[in-house]
């Protein structure tokens, strides 16, 4: 008979966020643990709310089916004493196995007998496998953990019930002081505790005491919901993905309503009303048919419509008082000009190990423009990037980041238009934060984009500088996404940007007198390797093939664009036909090339040649050295590649390691010149050729 | 909303309900302190193995929160009614709704949720896992189960509730303001406090004496940490208590730098976490008096030599 199993654990209020990672979690080790214990279902459903994780099991086998299984014993020798009676040795073994010596055969393995046996084990019962999903229970993780009262048992939250319902039969275990029943709790205030007669009853039970246990009914109810009001009122409410999930883990019995707020708040920028309601309230901001905020929001109590006057009227409240400051903070900041901002930041610190944040801007200002210049931006563009660079922090001094902290970049482009800066400025002081995250959206405008690296460049190197360098999961500062976030914004951009760029930059701050007192310099190559690190993360995650990517990050090219499109051509080429052949050539030039002893490298000299290998692959190689600065790398590729025939040959006829020195240092010379040509494309060695 | 409780009124009921609870009803600790949390009753008390249930009224001192009364919301000093109970009893979060049910607020009226909110307070070692409590969206207390006081891992844990008074009064009496709650018989809450928020904001901002109080700070450490190496853990608490209020002065005066900020906060969080140590071996000393099972008490007394 097919049964279903009912598993409820009850908690006190877990994290919204954890709640949806948390039933997966649960549902995959229940999936695993029955799989392991071989007993047949056919499906587990879901069910989640802030105060518990449950699931249904249904289709579930009366038992493990049986097994018949072969066990071997020791050797027959071992087996049969002298006298050919069972020694100590096989009536250990049999009863070990619960069954007795006349169960003995032989069977050969290798040459020699072994005892076996035939073994029957009894499948268990699914009452006793469902029983230990205890350990299932108890070995979920969470990202927090605690302790309560006396245990030292660690969970998410307090337990406080657990149901485990096979059809109508409890069945028992404990955690700590809890043992299973079948008794479930229903809404906090408006429903009470019930005794389920059946494991199927659970859902429709916990609906009768206004709980949707069912995560996905109760977002589509709020959706719903929403979506009604919105229709009533002719607005138009967006559903931020992010804040539905939440508002749907924070509420058993979702009754969604709305509020308002004094229209005099409109005056203030639209992403501070919009911070306010959705971050800090958890509320849904709501637009008229243009697009247009309107002097509203909706909510979503975690009940019933009883009193929801109440309800309105206290988050009503808490938002003009959060708004109120909020207007405060607008009228209070723009007294102050950018200059008066810009003058605090002489005090305040960057890091202290290194500078304050007016020392940062003006760093970043001669790099902005030691690059701008080198990616070919207009003089406009400088002298834009160069305005916004001495200024781009200003808004952290002011009162509406120091409340609202998230805002940083987005205030700083508002008060930039309200004090009369040109668009182009003020856009680039919101873009320099971006990426945001991992993957988060990249600066729209060019001059946006250069101060986004600067910024960022300035950061790493400084830090390293500072001996802050991040190691393992140690990176406090974040650099590590900072680095992404520059190798993104070239890569898109299609900029080069390489480490004599990075060189270059440090030198014009020397130059500029605005240093930090920091050995940056020797920090280059560091910094250098730690973008690459990113650029290797980044392929990987897009799937290049890991030889591709060690022959990418193991080259010398420092420029982080290169080294993308060079990942692209090797990719492209790997199913040529003659790409092993290619590749077998070009790195035979790359390993004799190592031999060279670097100091006695010198131009090739064509009166040493004694074959025409030699001064073909000589015409060969300058040929590839005259163009390497013009070719883009899919074309510098086909050029090396047609090197081939010219490389084979010369092995053919030449014999590097001559036994005269001078002729096998010429030889060995202009193989470390095409070396040197080679690498370009990468550390060719580490490629996997079949 | 039935009855519009006063502030006296809502201390009055919050006292009765929790000394109904089994908690000492403790007065407020008389040394300066930013929080509820950093009074003796919660803080050493939460260390050790001995239970403690304890409720008690705690005046909080930020200085770099105060506005000149001209904030409606915003304090120099504002008023915490704390309750802590170890070991954390079972059903905790129905105390507590019971005790909003006293207060003339009804869950079924409004709309209550435990939002998660995880605390933590570097300087003095501390961390717990909980939540902000919202009503009809505001928060009026924090509930937190203590995981680690002093950096000692908590055995067994405390929970710990905090009222934020003004606001739950705010709420009750329906006031924008607080300078407009009602404080008891007709006086209002900025008949008493509006003169002493002013002039603790322009102390705090402009005219606090900041050589005299970083050579204060220097000398609090000093005494406690000799009277740590004493053995009186009391009065060493008192100095680091004084070092911490000291230290919040000279930060809302501007007059400590980002490196300078660290630096203090890692002097207080190391004397807070010796004091820690200190006192459990001192409760030790006295034979865990507050354990009333006595084989635990033999038990606890006899082992852990090896646990610090």
């Amino acid at each position: 008979m097919a049964h279903t199993f009912l598993l409820e654990i009850g908690l006190e209020e877990m994290p919204a966020h954890v709640v949806t990672p948390s039933i997966k979690q649960l549902v995959q080790k229940t999936r695993k643990y029955l799989k392991e214990q071989r007993i047949s279902f056919d499906d587990i459903t879901p069910f989640s709310t802030p105060r518990r994780l449950a699931i249904q099991i249904s289709g579930l086998a009366d038992k493990q089916p049986d097994i018949d299984k072969e066990v071997k014993g020791p050797a027959k020798k071992i087996a049969l004493d002298k006298d050919g009676n069972w020694s100590k040795a096989a009536q250990g073994f049999t009863r070990g196995q619960g069954v007795t010596v006349d169960d003995i055969t032989f069977k050969e393995l290798k040459g020699t007998d072994y005892v076996y046996v035939e073994k029957h084990i009894a499948g268990q019962s699914v009452e006793t496998v469902l029983a230990g999903l205890k350990d299932v229970v108890t070995g979920m993780t969470f990202p927090t953990m605690m302790k309560w009262g006396s245990y030292h048992f660690e969970y998410i939250r307090p337990i406080k019930w657990l149901v485990a319902l096979l059809d109508d039969k409890v069945i028992p275990f404990q955690i700590l002081d809890i043992k299973t029943d079948r008794q479930t709790r229903g809404h906090r205030f408006l429903g009470k505790t019930i005794v389920l007669k059946n494991a199927t009853d659970y859902e429709d039970a916990l609906t009768k005491q206004f709980v949707v246990a069912d995560a996905k009914k109760r977002k589509s109810e709020i959706k719903t919901q929403i979506e009604q009001i919105a229709s009533d009122n002719n607005w138009v409410i967006k559903l931020n993905p992010d804040l539905l999930e939440e508002v749907t883990n924070l509420v058993e019995w979702p009754t969604a309503f709305t509020g308002s707020f004094d229209e005099k708040y409109l005056t203030i920028p639209d992403e501070v009303l919009i911070t306010s309601m959705r971050d800090h309230q958890r509320f849904f901001y709501v637009l008229d048919q243009d697009g247009k905020l309107l002097p509203h929001f909706v909510s979503v109590r975690n009940g019933n419509a009883d009193h929801i006057q109440n309800v309105v009227a206290g988050n009503e409240r808490v938002l003009a008082a959060r708004l109120s400051d909020a207007m405060f903070f607008y009228q209070e900041d723009q007294k102050l000009t950018i200059d008066d901002y810009v003058e605090k930041l002489k005090s305040v610190s960057f890091h202290d190990k290194i500078s304050t944040m007016y020392e940062k801007m003006q760093r970043v200002a001669v790099i902005a423009a030691n690059l701008g210049q080198k990616l070919g931006l207009t003089d406009a563009q400088i002298k834009d990037v160069v305005r916004a660079a001495h200024i781009y922090k200003f808004d952290l001094v002011t009162g509406m980041v120091g409340e609202f902290a998230e805002l940083q970049g987005v205030m700083g482009e508002k008060y930039a238009l309200l004090n009369g800066e040109n668009p182009v400025v003020a856009q680039a002081i919101r873009e320099h934060y971006m990426p945001i995250s991992a993957d988060g959206d990249l600066p729209e405008s060019t001059v946006g984009a250069v101060l986004a690296i600067a910024d960022k460049l300035d950061s790493i190197l400084t830090f390293f500088a500072a001996g802050m360098i991040p190691s393992g999961s140690n990176d406090p500062y974040a650099l590590r996404r900072q680095a992404t976030g520059i190798v993104r914004i070239v890569r898109t951009n299609k900029w080069h940007l390489d480490q004599e760029m990075v060189d270059a930059a440090i030198d014009a701050e020397t130059s500029a007198n605005v240093a930090p007192d920091l050995d940056q310099k020797a920090q280059v190559k560091a910094v250098g390797g730690f973008l690459k690190d990113r650029i290797k993360v980044t392929l990987l995650g897009e799937k290049v093939k890991h030889d591709v990517v060690d022959a990418v990050i193991g080259g010398p090219n420092t420029d982080l664009l290169d080294n993308f499109t060079i990942a692209q051509v090797l990719s492209d080429h790997q199913n040529d036909d003659d790409f092993k052949g290619t590749i077998e050539a070009l790195t035979r030039v790359l390993r004799i090339a190592q031999k060279a002893d670097k100091s006695k490298v010198t131009a090739v000299d064509t009166s040493l040649f004694d074959n025409d290998s030699e001064p073909k692959l000589k015409a060969a190689v300058d040929n590839v050295a005259q163009q390497a600065s013009e070719l883009d790398i899919p074309a510098y590729y086909n050029v090396l590649a047609a090197l081939k025939p010219v490389i084979n040959d010369y092995f053919d006829a030449t014999m590097v390691m001559a036994k005269d020195e001078k002729v096998k240092n010429n030889r060995l010379s202009q193989l470390s010149q095409l070396s040197d040509l080679i690498l370009r494309m990468g550390d060719l060695n580490q490629l996997i050729v079949k | 909303m039935t009855k519009k409780l006063s502030m006296q009124q809502i201390i009055l009921t919050l006292q009765q309900y929790w000394s109904a609870q089994g908690c000492m009803l403790m007065q407020a600790y008389d040394t300066e302190k930013g929080a509820g949390t950093m009074s003796p009753y919660t803080f050493l008390r939460a260390i050790g193995p001995e239970p403690w249930n304890a409720a008690y009224v705690e005046p909080s001192r930020r200085p770099a929160d105060g506005r000149y009364a001209e904030n409606p919301n915003r304090l120099y000093q504002h008023h915490q009614f704390q309750v802590v109970m170890k070991p954390s009893p079972e059903n905790i979060q129905d105390l507590y709704l019971n005790s909003l049910k006293e207060l003339g607020i009804d869950p079924l009226e409004h709309d209550i949720r435990f939002v998660e909110d995880n605390w933590e307070n570097p300087s003095m070692g501390c961390a717990g896992v909980g939540w902000e409590v919202w009503l009809d969206g505001m928060e009026v207390s924090q509930f937190t189960y203590f995981q680690i006081v002093g950096g000692l891992e908590v055995d067994p844990v405390t929970s710990e509730i905090t009222y934020g008074l003004e606001r739950l009064a705010s709420y009750i009496q329906d006031v924008d303001s607080v300078f407009d709650l009602e404080w008891g018989d007709g006086v209002l809450y900025g008949d008493i406090f509006r003169e002493p928020e002013i002039e603790h904001s322009t102390y705090g901002f402009e005219t606090s004496n900041q050589k005299m109080l970083m050579q204060m700070f220097d000398d609090y450490e000093g005494e406690a940490k000799k009277q740590i190496a004493n053995g009186l853990v009391h009065p060493a608490y008192d100095y680091i208590l004084k070092c911490s209020h000291t230290f919040n002065l000279l930060d809302a005066r501007g007059a400590v730098s980002v490196t300078e900020r660290a630096g203090y906060l890692s002097r207080i969080r190391r004397m807070a976490h010796s004091v820690a140590r200190a006192f459990v071996a001192k409760r030790k000393e006295f034979g865990f008096p507050l354990i009333k099972d006595e084989k635990k008490r033999q038990a606890l007394l006899k082992d852990g030599e090896d646990k610090k």
